[in-house]
């Protein structure tokens, strides 16, 4: 899995690309963390835009950044994700813990103002 | 069973994008939706990496995937493996139950493998393997 990193203000994007599966996890959050420990940003969006194929791995993915971040009074959201990926993300009440947007762009910019309010 | 199909990998984390592409290909001969064919992929990416995480922990072994039709509609997909088995099924196919508690592991698996497919049956035995069964009936709502 291929992950291009853009920092908009004080947020991380992490674009995802490809599939997502317990194979590709392990590599994709170790990237995830070294990046929001070099960026120095107070927020992290996920975007599932690219990605082709998703399975449970990326439950247990997001819900480890979501505690970790946490852990450090910072923020997190997702966006772009297809229906099955919803799907599969809805199964574990994922959206009752974690803000969503359609588009990343909006999620870029939801989470930037609520920085600065 | 008709067509059937037998194939064996080595039951690594490495393997699973080809267990599900192997899935795929398989299926596609029966001309599902793309929503059937995701659906697929992703229950039998869910079961061979069990074989593999719990399976096997890591180490390999024989993970054996058969499938077959029982209808002209009917896909039947088992997923094999002769690792350490599952103590109790019941409890190990609830969500969020895992036993794996280090590296970010869901507990989704089983889960979403019943959502997904129409039935799902689990065999196993401590010591002996588990043999994973799931069955999907295909939409035919297009044919005259």
């Amino acid at each position: 899995m291929e992950i291009i990193f853009t920092v908009t203000e004080s947020t991380l994007v992490a674009e995802l690309l490809g599939e997502l599966d317990h194979h590709a996890a392990e590599g994709t959050r170790e990237k995830i963390d070294k990046a929001m420990d070099n960026y120095k940003v107070s927020g992290l969006i996920m975007d599932f835009k690219k990605v082709s194929f998703m399975d449970s791995s990326g439950i247990g993915m997001i819900l480890g950044r979501y505690r970790k971040l946490g852990e450090k009074g910072l923020k997190i959201a997702i966006s772009g994700c297809s229906p099955s990926v919803r799907n599969i993300l809805n199964m574990a009440g994922v959206f009752s813990i974690i803000d969503y947007y359609q588009d990343r762009e909006e999620a870029v910019r939801e989470m930037n103002r609520k920085e600065v309010s | 069973m008709k067509k059937e199909l037998k194939v064996q990998l080595d039951g690594i984390l490495e393997n699973q994008g080809l267990a599900r592409a192997v899935a795929a290909a398989y299926a596609s001969q029966a001309d599902p939706t793309v929503e059937e064919l995701t659906e697929i992929k992703t229950a039998v990416s869910e079961a061979f990496s069990n074989a593999a995480i719990h399976g096997y922990k890591g180490e390999g072994g024989p993970v054996k995937m058969e499938f077959g039709f029982t209808s002209a509609d009917t896909l039947m997909i088992k997923v094999i493996d002769k690792g350490t088995g599952i103590e109790n099924i019941a409890v190990a196919m609830e969500p969020l139950f895992t036993t794996d508690t280090g590296p970010e592991r869901s507990g989704m698996g089983f889960t979403v493998m019943e959502s997904f497919m129409d039935k799902l049956k689990v065999d196993s035995k401590p010591g002996e393997g588990t043999t994973v069964t799931m069955i999907k009936k295909l939409d035919t709502y297009y044919e005259l």
